[in-house]
C-alpha cells in the first residue's frame, strides 16, 4: 500500500525536508505543531497543520497520545518521525501500527533491538564487529556505574541508552567528575528522550567518527557508503563530509559490509546508520551505535550518491522493494555539510533564540541550505539550536572546500548570533583543509582560536 | 534595607529544580548567598544553572517553574544583606 497522506511528527528543518520529499512523491502532508511553532516554515509549507499542545516537548512532540490523535483526526495513512523526539521510540512505532497506520521507519522490534544502544552492542558483538569496552547493559544506578569504571578506567563516557545526537553524553576524567555528571546525564537523557537509562564505556581518544548509511526493505539491505563526522564539539557533530577522508579501501568495504550485515540480521526496513570510531593509526574500528532513523547529516550522502534518502524511506514504508542493487550505488564527488546553529561562538556557543530580521541564501545549483528559517521568523527557545545545514557538493574535495568558502560568505542570517563565523574559520584552517583532524581536534582548536572567533562575531551582525 | 531583584541574563525556560524528581533549589522565604543556585534555565536544550549573584534574606520567586523567560526579566526578589 503506497502512502497517500503523511503526518510529520517532528519540527524544524527536518520537518521541512520531509514535507518537500513527500510533495515530490505526490503525498498529502499534515504538520503537527506545538503552541510555539504555529508560525513555523513547516506549518506554512504543509497542506494541513494540527496543534498538539504546549511548547514543552514532553507535552507535544513527545506526547504519543496527542500525535496519534492528530493522525486519526486528519485521517493520514502514515507518520514520519524525523530525528530526535519519538523517532527511536519502539513503543511509538508499535502504537502507530496498532492504529492501522504506517510508521515511516523500521518496525518496533528493530528499533527496540538496534535503537537501544545496549542491545545494539550485543548484536554487533554477535556479528563479530569490534566494540568499545564498557557496561554490558544499562547501568542500574550510580553505584553500579562506579563498578564499571574499574573496567573502563579514565577517561570514560556516560551515554544515554536511548540517545543520539550527542545528547546525554558526558566524558569524565576522574571519580569526582563522574559523581557530578552522572545525575546531569540522566536528567538530560530523560528530558531529550523520555528515558533516563545510561550506559558507560571507555572513551577512545584521537579517533575519527565514521558512519555508514544503509537502506533496507525488510528482506535485503544496501549501504550508501560512509560519512565522516569527526569535527565535533561536546559530542555534537559540527561539520560532516562524505566520503570519509582517510579510510583504506579494505576498511571501507569492511565497515560498509558490517552495516549491511547488521541491517539484514534484524530484517531492517527503512533508512539507518551504523556509527564507528576509526583509529587512523592502527586501522582498527569500533562499533558505537546504530541510529534507526534519518540523520541530520543525510544530505551529504544524497549529494554523492544521487539517492534521495527521505523519498526512499517513504517508498519503502509504502511497501516497495529496493529498486536498486548495491552495484548500482556509486560515489560521485565530495560533499560537506556545516551545521548552522543559533549559538554565539564568541560566547562559548551560548544558544540564543530570537527574531531573524533577514536571511540571504547562496544561489548555486550545487549548494543546498536545508533550514527552518525565513526572514521575519522568531526562533523559539524550547527546542534545539539547529537553524539549518549548508551542504556543498563538488567533483573533488579541494573544489568543494573552495565552493564552501564562497557559500559561507554568501549565507547571511541577521538578528541572532550563529555559528557561521566558526565555519568560515574552519574552512580556512590548514588542518581542516588537509583533512587532518579527529574527534578531539575541534575542541583543542577552539581553545587556541577563540580570539579569532570573537573578532569575527563582532564584525558580523 | 531595600528589595533586590535577581534578573535573568538568558532567554529560555526557567526551572526551580535540577530535574523533576529533585527538590526545589530554594523556597520562598529562604536566605541565599551569592553562590547559591536558585534555578536552572534551559536554552534550546542546554541547561544553565543560575546563581543568586547577591546575598539576602526572604527570597520570593516572581516566575513559575517551567515558564518562559527573557533577558532582563526578574526571577526573584529578596531583602538585601548588610552591605
Amino acid at each position: 500500500m503506497s502512502i497517500n497522506s503523511l503526518l510529520i511528527a517532528n519540527r524544524g528543518e527536518i520537518a521541512v525536508r520531509i514535507i518537500r520529499a513527500a510533495k515530490e512523491l505526490g503525498i498529502h502532508t499534515v504538520q503537527v505543531y506545538s503552541d510555539a511553532d504555529a508560525s513555523s516554515l513547516a506549518v506554512q509549507l504543509a497542506d494541513e497543520s494540527f496543534n498538539i499542545g504546549p511548547p514543552i516537548a514532553a507535552e507535544s512532540y513527545l506526547n504519543i497520545d496527542a500525535i496519534l490523535n492528530a493522525a486519526i483526526e486528519t485521517k493520514v495513512d502514515a507518520i514520519h518521525p524525523g530525528y530526535g523526539f519519538l523517532s527511536e521510540n519502539a513503543d511509538f512505532a508499535n502504537r502507530v501500527v496498532e492504529k492501522g497506520l504506517i510508521f515511516v521507519g523500521p518496525d518496533g522490534n528493530s528499533i527496540g533491538q538496534l535503537g537501544d544502544k545496549v542491545k545494539a552492542r550485543e548484536i554487533a558483538e554477535k556479528a563479530g564487529v569490534p566494540t568499545v569496552p564498557g557496561s554490558k547493559g544499562r547501568v542500574e544506578d550510580i553505584e553500579a556505574g562506579r563498578e564499571i569504571l574499574l573496567i573502563t578506567g579514565f577517561p570514560a563516557m556516560i551515554k544515554a541508552a536511548a540517545g543520539g545526537g550527542g545528547r546525554g553524553i558526558r566524558v569524565v576524567h576522574n571519580v569526582e567528575d563522574f559523581e557530578r555528571y552522572y545525575p546531569q546525564a540522566a536528567a538530560e537523557a530523560k528530558a531529550s528522550f523520555a528515558d533516563g537509562g545510561l550506559y558507560i564505556e571507555k572513551y577512545i581518544a584521537s579517533a575519527r567518527h565514521v558512519e555508514v548509511q544503509f537502506l533496507g526493505d525488510g528482506k535485503t539491505a544496501v549501504h550508501c557508503f560512509e560519512r565522516e563526522c569527526s569535527l565535533q564539539r561536546r559530542r555534537q557533530k559540527v561539520w560532516e563530509e562524505a566520503p570519509a577522508l582517510v579510510l583504506t579501501e579494505k576498511a571501507r568495504q569492511k565497515l560498509c559490509q558490517s552495516a549491511v550485515d547488521l541491517a539484514i540480521s534484524v530484517s531492517y526496513s527503512g533508512a539507518g546508520t551504523v556509527e564507528f570510531l576509526y583509529d587512523e593509526a592502527s586501522g582498527e574500528y569500533y562499533f558505537i551505535e546504530v541510529n534507526t532513523r534519518i540523520q541530520v547529516e543525510h544530505p551529504i550522502t544524497e549529494m554523492i550518491t544521487g539517492i534521495d534518502l527521505v523519498q526512499a524511506m517513504l517508498r519503502i514504508a509504502g511497501g516497495e522493494s529496493l529498486w536498486f542493487k548495491q552495484s548500482d550505488i556509486r560515489v560521485h564527488g565530495h560533499a560537506i555539510e556545516c551545521r548552522i546553529n543559533a549559538e554565539d561562538p564568541s560566547k562559548n556557543f551560548l544558544p540564543w533564540p530570537g527574531l531573524v530580521n533577514s536571511l540571504s541564501v547562496p544561489k548555486d545549483g550545487s549548494v543546498r541550505f536545508d533550514t527552518l528559517l525565513y526572514s521575519g521568523y522568531t526562533v523559539p527557545p524550547y527546542y534545539d539550536s539547529l537553524l539549518g545545514k549548508l551542504i556543498v557538493w563538488s567533483e573533488d574535495r579541494d573544489t568543494c572546500l573552495q565552493k564552501l568558502h564562497h557559500a559561507l560568505n554568501e549565507l547571511d542570517i541577521r538578528g541572532i548570533p550563529t555559528t557561521i563565523p566558526l565555519h568560515i574559520a574552519l574552512a580556512k584552517d590548514k588542518n581542516v583543509l588537509a583533512g587532518n583532524y579527529n574527534t578531539d581536534y575541534l575542541e583543542g582548536w577552539l581553545e587556541s582560536n577563540f580570539n579569532q572567533l570573537e573578532q569575527a562575531s563582532q564584525g558580523g551582525v | 534595607m531595600g528589595k533586590i531583584q535577581i534578573q535573568s541574563h538568558l532567554p529560555g525556560v526557567f526551572y526551580r529544580k535540577a530535574d523533576p524528581d529533585s527538590p526545589t533549589y530554594k523556597n520562598d522565604g529562604d536566605s541565599v548567598v551569592e553562590s547559591d543556585i536558585i534555578g536552572l534555565i534551559e536554552v534550546m536544550k542546554s541547561f544553565h544553572e543560575i546563581p543568586a549573584g547577591v546575598s539576602g534574606n526572604s527570597i520570593k520567586f516572581l516566575i513559575d517553574n517551567g515558564a518562559p523567560i527573557m533577558p532582563g526579566q526578574a526571577i526573584a526578589e529578596l531583602d538585601g544583606g548588610e552591605e
